[in-house]
């Protein structure tokens, strides 16, 4: 168990986190690696289907960041985002996701050191959660199954 | 016979009479005790089907999305708040429906009644006032109507329709003192884990027939989530996953939607409280942006609009 890392998948805004990853890593700052970036046109592009689906193909944490309130490039693409994400949070928690996993963020192309700062929480945070549990599908267990009736049908051929 | 039968028949012969509409969406007797079915009538002389009484339950806003004629509609105080959504959201004009406002009493669950006969086979029932009378072959119960309501009604506030053109009868005095959200606290109160498994329990029945999406007067997406492909957002199994994400993207399409009419439950085969979902994101939209859906036929849908102020304390 020592060797599991988070994996963790960040929707970042074109405009702005994204710009704001891209500074992080030209002015060499540090933050872990445990983040697998997704570029989007807005934050307000992000639909509850993405999430569920990073989830679903195994991330362990889902992390969102657009532009702070005001600044967006659509000019009012996140303030539709926020209410849409207080919701899919709400509910995401209410039916049993573990509060830590799903991570929002308001981060401006300038604000390098915010994005590495906020991308070490989001790791600390999932990594405290530990590895995802719900949400992946299982494959049903055929030598489960077949095991003890192979056994059966050996026992009664003698 | 109810008031209202009386009523709706004089309206629905009145209206085609006069050529106002093309058509009358109503009730008529089903086939089987405690099931009224939804009719269309088009000619005068099938006025004569229409009735009403505590089983018609079946939300007749569904059948008005995308309409091209003219319709009078029976409406409940929950259908007309889907019609109020169904005209926010361009689905249907206002000239295009004559609306027939029920003042509505609650509608009775034939499943209550069904597990209080413990099997016996009704062949009749009648309400009468606040009683339900349910005979079969050599039995007959009298109980009050008012426990074997669908459990949307008794916690329902917004008994008389919200718009109609005209009322079957006097508005009804609306519920006071109902706790509408005490399940949706009940389950905000356990932990993470226990919540995982609660909606886990509630979900596991599911046969992913997608009755509650087709009930739903509010579902009319040309392609369904559940039936695109490339990509595919919810598989086609019946893994747990699969079912979940089909419920919660079912139950997220509805925030700031859902008008707690209980369709989707009502159709719900294997009896899953599907409301379970969307309540929670009835008393988050209540509570976040103070707005219950379709009860002003002004304004956006809050999903659809914005306040700068929105609280954001769950945002870095």
């Amino acid at each position: 168990m020592n060797s599991w890392e988070p994996k963790i998948i960040a929707f970042l805004c074109n405009w702005c986190s994204y710009g704001a990853a891209d500074l992080a890593g030209v002015s060499r700052l540090q933050y872990p690696v445990n983040i697998r970036v997704i570029r989007v046109p807005c934050s307000g592009r992000i639909n509850p289907k993405f999430i569920l689906a990073a989830f679903r193909h195994g991330a362990d944490g889902v992390w969102v960041s657009g532009c702070h309130p005001g600044d967006c490039h659509y000019i009012e693409g996140n303030y539709y985002a926020r209410r849409k994400f207080a919701v899919v949070k709400s509910l995401l928690e209410h039916t049993g996701l573990e509060p830590g996993r799903l991570h929002f963020s308001w981060i401006s192309s300038a604000e390098a050191s915010k994005f590495a700062e906020t991308a070490r929480e989001v790791v600390e945070a999932v990594r405290a959660v530990g590895p995802a549990r719900h949400f992946i599908k299982t494959k049903p267990m055929w030598d489960d199954i077949e095991a003890p009736l192979k056994a059966a049908c050996q026992a009664e051929v003698g | 016979m109810h008031a209202y039968t009386e009523k709706i028949r004089e309206a629905a012969q009145r209206l085609l009479a006069d050529k106002k509409v093309d058509g009358v969406i109503g009730f008529r007797q089903g086939t089987i005790p405690m099931m009224s079915e939804p009719v269309f009538i088009r000619h005068a002389d099938q006025v004569h089907q229409l009735t009403w009484n505590g089983f018609c339950g079946v939300n007749l806003a569904n059948y008005l999305v995308k309409r091209k004629d003219r319709v009078a509609v029976v409406a409940k105080g929950c259908d007309s708040r889907n019609i109020v959504l169904q005209l926010q959201e361009n689905q249907i004009r206002r000239d295009q429906l004559y609306i027939l406002g029920a003042p509505c009493h609650g509608m009775v669950d034939r499943r209550k009644v069904w597990a209080f006969l413990k099997g016996r086979d009704p062949l009749q029932a009648t309400e009468d006032g606040d009683s339900l009378r349910v005979s079969g072959r050599d039995f007959e119960e009298v109980v009050d109507r008012q426990a074997f309501l669908q459990d949307n009604c008794r916690i329902c506030t917004h008994r008389n329709p919200v718009i109609y053109d005209e009322l079957l009868g006097d508005p009804v005095p609306e519920q006071a003192g109902v706790d509408r959200y005490e399940d949706v606290r009940r389950v905000e109160a356990m932990g993470s884990e226990e919540r995982w498994r609660y909606f886990e329990d509630l979900i596991a029945s599911c046969i992913r027939c997608y009755a509650c999406r087709n009930a739903c007067p509010m579902c009319y997406c040309p392609t369904c989530f559940v039936d695109e492909s490339r990509p595919q957002w919810v598989g086609k199994t019946l893994d747990p996953t699969d079912t979940r994400t089909f419920h919660l993207l079912r139950a997220i399409h509805m925030a700031g939607r859902c008008t707690d009419c209980g369709a989707c439950e009502r159709a719900c085969p294997m009896g899953i409280a599907v409301r379970q979902f969307t309540k929670k994101l009835e008393k988050d939209i209540k509570e976040l942006y103070g707005y219950e859906a379709g009860v002003v036929p002004e304004g956006r849908p809050p999903l659809d609009t914005y306040r700068p102020d929105d609280p954001q304390d769950f945002i870095k």
